[in-house]
């Protein structure tokens, strides 16, 4: 079966979700662009958009209707090339709404997971449960008779163990997207024990087509993305904790949360990131990640505390941000949940007193300003060297994270989750839009 | 030409800010002011000058596309919006694509020269950022043929002005006319930095040169133009009154405030036919020669002058067209530094299409605006010196690919 034909009949699991909606976009406009190839002319494209509820799935019909026009309108340079034997499209306007209508015409929005049976490809992008994805993938494989390849989007569950218990006999590879899929350039991707070579190669072959950088991971719990970002919320609540000894708790959130955005340069802190994934997901992605590691347990008390109370974050179905941890006001953290106080203390009752006691800070460049700057390099070399030369309570913690988030990225070395520190600095540069890779020697 | 029957002066002229991105005010997102406004602006900040509307004898508005920018036709019956004085007097509107704002002034010259009016109120105006660039690209392409528009690319002008770029690639080599569009691209945003109303008034960029070298990608945008090398999208309008001796008394306005128009040429060339020669542009050619023969002048008489530069490639042709430089040598007039505002023939002292901004159909007025602000002393920071042995002006105002031009000569009046 040619790349082609493997993407003539599609299924995308748990489409109206964060994630499967925007790998649904993205296998959309790509089998869009197959199907309007002229020699595939007269051939059936289908992608089946399986999802659990009726509702999501008219939302996520809106969501592409939305998403594909603004893709069109970038490429409809190219596009009035395809369309260019059609003589009724002649203006702009009229290609792009042609484009639009090719590509939602291969979707078939559907509750029925039966949709699948007929598959040659699934993409799989529902709730981190390893048996509900177990059950799901076996279901599909013994009554479809195409022998359909998996995709699973899975951040945290082996690999080896969702292909042995389905029997699916290396039919399947972990296809990690990163959220949004839609903008973000990264994909992890996992081969299990089995994985088909001829799988492995399409999927190389598809991301390359959606212009994705491809980091390959060890089939190992979490990865290499949340291998790094699970642990970074260990040390930050940690700190938090050993904050907390002299500071107000609202105090040490704040404090942690500045010190891991402004003071290393990251586009959000972690609090804010936490809330941005959902403090539900990340404690549901620890305990996926558990049994199958060796001689550590990641485990926050402070997440659990949270989530006794009914602090979840998350977004909206507009991409909006939830209050959650913190409290955001046009998508700006204002105020955090006091856990103790069990409200929120906005930052500017705290911000000034904070502040202070972190002492002096070296003078940090924006995010903004470093992360696509040709100067990058010497201007991260200059600020860390300058940092190294302060001393004050701010300054100390802010190496003693750097430090630990580079710890963190060798041990995933060493542990044979990534294959080396290229990957792994790749995967926080390019999915968590980082300004620099976690290993490196700005602090030696 | 004969002599003209009476003499024919320009006053008064008023600019609204070239609104679109660049301006620190505007926002994609944020609702703006929509044609009515940049009218109503625009008319009020003439009137105001001469005394008010009762002093107007008949208005004219030159627009390109307001009927798809902004579902708006008709709009001779905005001048009494603008000044209920203006009920119940003569009003026309005009259209010639980005030459609108020329036709508008040719016509306002006509009816001074018939004597049907001794004051009229010529306004251009238009407002684009009501769609994305990308469709605002189809509603641009009425410049051009429709029945060529399938043939043509999705940014179909820039597509249109590459092609030409290509073809003058090819003849006088790549390397010194893309030099030549970096300087072009810099004297523009240079100019635009001194005169507020200017889209580029904002413009921090460092070094301009540098930025406008940036290599062209076809597969995104055009063969042989980069987005430095195309004016923006613009919203604005433009305003000036176009007056006999009789209307200047009427008005209170002292000759040294004004400047005559001593010439012009009004060519247009068949829409259907693409250009013989894609390498130079013969309309302009015949036009500019037509109005330096009209008022009795060779170029060298022109201290100064505005150019069509939508594109950067047709600052270069323009430059030869007009007789400042030999065929494939217009790019090394503009690399020798004549075009500057400290050459011998500074162009686009506002910063042209390119740097002022691009309000299609308000742009040939824009550009009569700036000329009487040079010859009269009105321009501010962007003042440059008028030296008495080139005491004239000069307009070029092009609608479509060299289709629809119109260039004025213009002089101090005494």
């Amino acid at each position: 079966m040619t790349y082609e034909e493997r993407l003539q009949h599609v299924t995308v699991l748990g489409a109206a979700g964060k994630m499967g909606s925007g790998i649904l976009l993205l296998t959309a406009v790509e089998m869009a662009d197959l199907s309007l190839k002229p020699e595939n002319k007269g051939k059936s494209f289908v992608l089946n958009a399986v999802d659990v509820s009726d509702e999501a799935l008219s939302g996520v019909m809106k969501y592409l209707r939305a998403q594909v026009l603004k893709i069109a309108e970038k490429k409809a340079v190219a596009l009035r090339k395809v369309y260019a034997d059609n003589k009724n499209l002649i203006e702009n306007y009229d290609i792009i709404d042609q484009y639009v209508f090719d590509v939602l015409s291969l979707v078939r929005p559907t509750t029925r997971l039966e949709a699948a049976f007929d598959s040659r490809m699934i993409f799989e992008a529902i709730k981190e449960d390893p048996a509900l994805k177990v059950s799901i993938f076996s279901g599909i494989s013994s009554s479809n008779p195409y022998n359909p390849w998996f995709f699973t989007n899975t951040s945290s569950i082996p690999i080896t163990e969702l292909d042995e218990k389905a029997g699916l006999e290396g039919r399947i590879i972990g296809f990690h997207f990163y959220n949004p899929p839609a903008v973000q350039k990264l994909v992890e991707v996992i081969k299990s024990k089995n994985t088909l070579k001829e799988v492995e190669e399409f999927a190389l072959a598809y991301a390359k087509n959606l212009r994705k950088v491809v980091v390959p991971s060890n089939d190992v719990a979490g990865f290499i993305g949340n291998g790094h970002f699970m642990r970074d919320i260990i040390h930050a609540t940690g700190e938090v904790n050993r904050l907390s000894n002299d500071f107000p708790f609202a105090e040490g959130v704040y404090i942690i949360n500045k010190i891991s955005q402004d003071y290393l340069i990251r586009p959000m802190g972690i609090f804010q990131l936490i809330d941005y994934v959902g403090v539900d997901v990340c404690s549901y992605i620890m305990s996926v990640m558990n049994p199958n590691l060796k001689d550590e347990y990641l485990h926050s008390p402070m997440l659990d505390k949270y989530l006794s109370l009914g602090i979840k974050g998350g977004q909206y179905a507009d991409g909006s941000q939830k209050d959650g941890i913190l409290k955001y006001e046009k998508g700006k953290p204002i105020a955090v949940f006091d856990i103790e106080k069990e409200a929120y203390v906005t930052f500017a009752d705290i911000q000034q007193e904070a502040d202070d006691r972190l002492g002096p800070m070296p003078s940090a460049p924006a995010w903004k300003s470093v992360v696509a700057n040709p100067l990058r390099e010497s201007i991260l070399q200059s600020y860390f060297t300058e940092l190294k030369g302060y001393h004050g309570l701010g300054a100390e913690l802010a190496k003693a994270y750097a430090l630990k988030s580079c710890a963190i990225g060798k041990k995933l070395v060493s542990d044979g989750v990534a294959f080396n520190e290229k990957d792994v600095n790749t995967v926080l540069l390019t999915g968590f839009f980082h300004a620099y890779g976690p290993i490196n020697n700005y602090l030696d | 030409m004969k002599n003209l029957r009476r003499k024919v002066y320009m006053v008064a002229g008023y600019n609204t800010i070239a609104m679109g991105t660049g301006r620190k005010e505007f926002s994609p997102k944020k609702e703006r002011p929509g044609l009515e406004e940049y009218m109503k602006e625009a008319g009020q900040g003439v009137l105001k000058q001469i005394g008010g509307a009762q002093n107007v004898d008949e208005c004219v508005i030159g627009n390109f596309m307001a009927s798809r920018f902004n579902k708006q036709a008709n709009l001779a019956a905005f001048f009494p919006f603008i000044d209920p004085g203006l009920h119940g007097k003569p009003a026309t509107r005009v259209e010639g694509a980005c030459c609108s704002g020329g036709l508008a002034l040719m016509t306002g010259i006509r009816s001074i020269l018939a004597e049907t009016a001794e004051v009229v109120l010529v306004m251009g105006v238009e407002v684009q950022n009501t769609v994305k660039a990308i469709y605002g690209a189809d509603i641009l392409a009425g410049a051009g043929w429709f029945k060529k528009r399938k043939e043509g690319h999705a940014y179909f002008f820039p597509g249109q002005f590459s092609n030409r770029a290509g073809a003058y690639f090819e003849k006088y080599g790549r390397q010194k006319t893309m030099n030549a569009f970096a300087v072009w691209f810099q004297n523009a945003i240079e100019n635009a930095r001194l005169c507020p109303t200017a889209q580029e008034y904002h413009n921090t960029i460092g070094d301009l040169q540098a930025c406008a070298l940036t290599e062209p990608n076809g597969k995104a945008f055009v063969d042989n133009l980069n987005v430095y090398c195309c004016s923006k999208v613009s919203d604005g309008a433009s305003a000036i009154a176009i007056v006999s001796e009789e209307g200047l008394q009427r008005c209170g306005i002292a000759k040294g405030d004004a400047v005559e128009v001593t010439g012009w040429g009004h060519a247009v060339d068949d829409i259907t036919q693409d250009a013989a020669d894609p390498s130079e542009l013969s309309t302009t050619k015949l036009a500019v020669s037509n109005a330096l023969k009209s008022a009795g002048i060779t170029i060298h008489k022109i201290g100064t002058a505005e150019i069509h530069d939508c594109f950067t490639i047709a600052g270069v042709m323009a430059v030869e067209a007009m007789g400042l430089a030999e065929k494939g040598k217009g790019a090394d007039y503009i690399l020798e530094g004549h075009t500057s505002r400290t050459g011998d023939f500074p162009i686009n002292t506002t910063g042209g299409l390119i740097g002022w901004g691009h309000p299609t159909g308000g742009t040939g007025v824009h550009q009569a605006i700036t000329i009487w602000e040079q010859l009269t002393g009105k321009a501010g920071a962007n003042q440059i010196e008028i030296k008495s042995e080139k005491p004239y002006g000069l307009s070029v105002n092009m609608g479509g690919d060299d289709k629809t031009l119109v260039s004025i000569v213009y002089k101090k009046a005494e």
